[in-house]
């Protein structure tokens, strides 16, 4: 049961973007387009469950030695070794989504979305299934998140805004009213 | 002059908040007081002044093609210490700025100085470099945080200003809506003044 409420409570109530503010430069930076907005999506929700699953190890591995104050710098770098991993798996075995996700894929490792899952994870002391789905709900959270803005703004490029609006103002002040409105869902899940 | 040219470049004219819009997540999650973007803020200066320090020395034994996992175990190296000492000397902040500590290592305004800047010129450039990129990054910090602590909480650092008290300013919502004025604001004065100086 609290693997569920862990899944639906990360992709509406504790959404990464809009109520932990994680992951918001990429939110920003590739909500142009809707096409891209899903594939940075799909790419950010693999990532980070893997790394969750590899991490959850590490974690265990580092607490049993004593070693825990080592924790940012190893999770970092196996989140940085396995997008590259990802990204060689991905030219030799499918070009086509390679293309697509084009200079995203390495990117991710800068996601601060990704790193702030792992660490949240290691902070809550979840179990492997627990920690996984966790990771798979923020990991759609996220995703829908960008989807949805990237759709508004591809309608708000039709509007006439006031100069000093266009661009970053304008796309902070709706993911404000997003963040608003996914706020409706807060006390819907209780953990 | 040009080496002051480095420090103050980073405070206004690429301001890393307003102007090159990054290092968002931070900004946006603990700028619900003055007094936490503050705290954020120099944090990060630090962390960026000491990694630019080190990436310039060692520049030159780096083999460019490794550079950035190199770049990132140096600055996750800083990011630790600092976590380590503010859970020892300022455990109340360290305790509400929380996750976002350790979150200074992905945060993309030192990745980028590293690469941009520290890579290519000498140590004290960058030292400056980014001692004033961090400065401006803490200075929109507490900006922002003043203007959410004013009209959430009625008070700037604390000290009583008046009644009003808007409850979404703390909330997520708040800090979305305040930053996209602020950064509206931003560029308005940034259009005006341009308009001033074609019209002189």
């Amino acid at each position: 049961m609290k693997v569920f409420l862990l899944f639906f409570s990360a992709i509406f109530v504790n959404n990464f973007v809009l109520a932990r503010f994680l992951g918001i430069c990429p939110f920003l930076g590739v909500s142009k387009r809707l096409e891209t907005a899903t594939g940075m999506g799909i790419a950010v929700t693999f990532v980070m469950t893997v790394s969750a699953a590899i991490s959850w190890f590490l974690d265990k591995l580092l607490i049993s030695t004593g070693l825990e104050f080592l924790r940012t710098i190893v999770f970092i770098l196996v989140i940085a070794s396995f997008v590259q991993f990802v990204e060689l798996f991905l030219k030799k075995t499918s070009p086509d989504l390679y293309e697509a996700l084009g200079i995203f894929l390495p990117l991710i490792t800068t996601n601060c979305a990704i790193l702030g899952m792992v660490l949240l994870n290691s902070l809550m002391k979840l179990n492997f299934v627990e920690a996984v789905f966790h990771a798979l709900g923020s990991g759609l959270g996220f995703a829908l998140a960008l989807v949805i803005f990237a759709g508004i703004r591809e309608k708000m490029d039709l509007y006439d805004l006031p100069e000093p609006f266009k661009g970053t103002a304008i796309a902070l002040i709706t993911a404000g009213l997003l963040s608003l409105a996914f706020m409706g869902f807060q006390g819907m899940v209780k953990l | 002059m040009s080496r002051l040219r480095e420090l103050t470049k980073g405070i206004i004219k690429e301001n890393p908040t307003y102007v090159q819009v990054l290092g968002m997540c931070p900004t946006l999650a603990v700028t619900t007081s003055a007094i936490n973007g503050l705290g954020m803020g120099l944090a990060t200066t630090a962390v960026l002044t000491m990694s630019n320090v080190v990436i310039s020395l060692i520049r030159k034994i780096v083999p460019d093609k490794i550079r950035i996992p190199i770049f990132i175990v140096v600055i996750a190296s800083f990011v630790t210490m600092i976590d380590l000492l503010m859970h020892g000397f300022a455990y109340d902040l360290w305790k509400t700025l929380g996750l976002f500590i350790p979150l200074i290592v992905v945060n993309c305004i030192i990745m980028g100085r590293a690469e941009s800047f520290a890579s290519k010129h000498g140590v004290l450039d960058s030292m400056l470099d980014g001692l004033g990129v961090g400065l401006g990054f803490t200075g929109s910090l507490v900006l922002l945080g003043s203007v959410r602590e004013l009209f959430g909480n009625g008070t700037i650092f604390g000290y009583k200003v008046w009644e009003l008290k808007i409850f979404l300013e703390i909330l997520p919502p708040g800090a979305y809506i305040t930053l996209g004025l602020l950064s509206a604001l931003f560029t308005y004065i940034g259009i005006r003044r341009k308009k001033r100086g074609e019209a002189k």
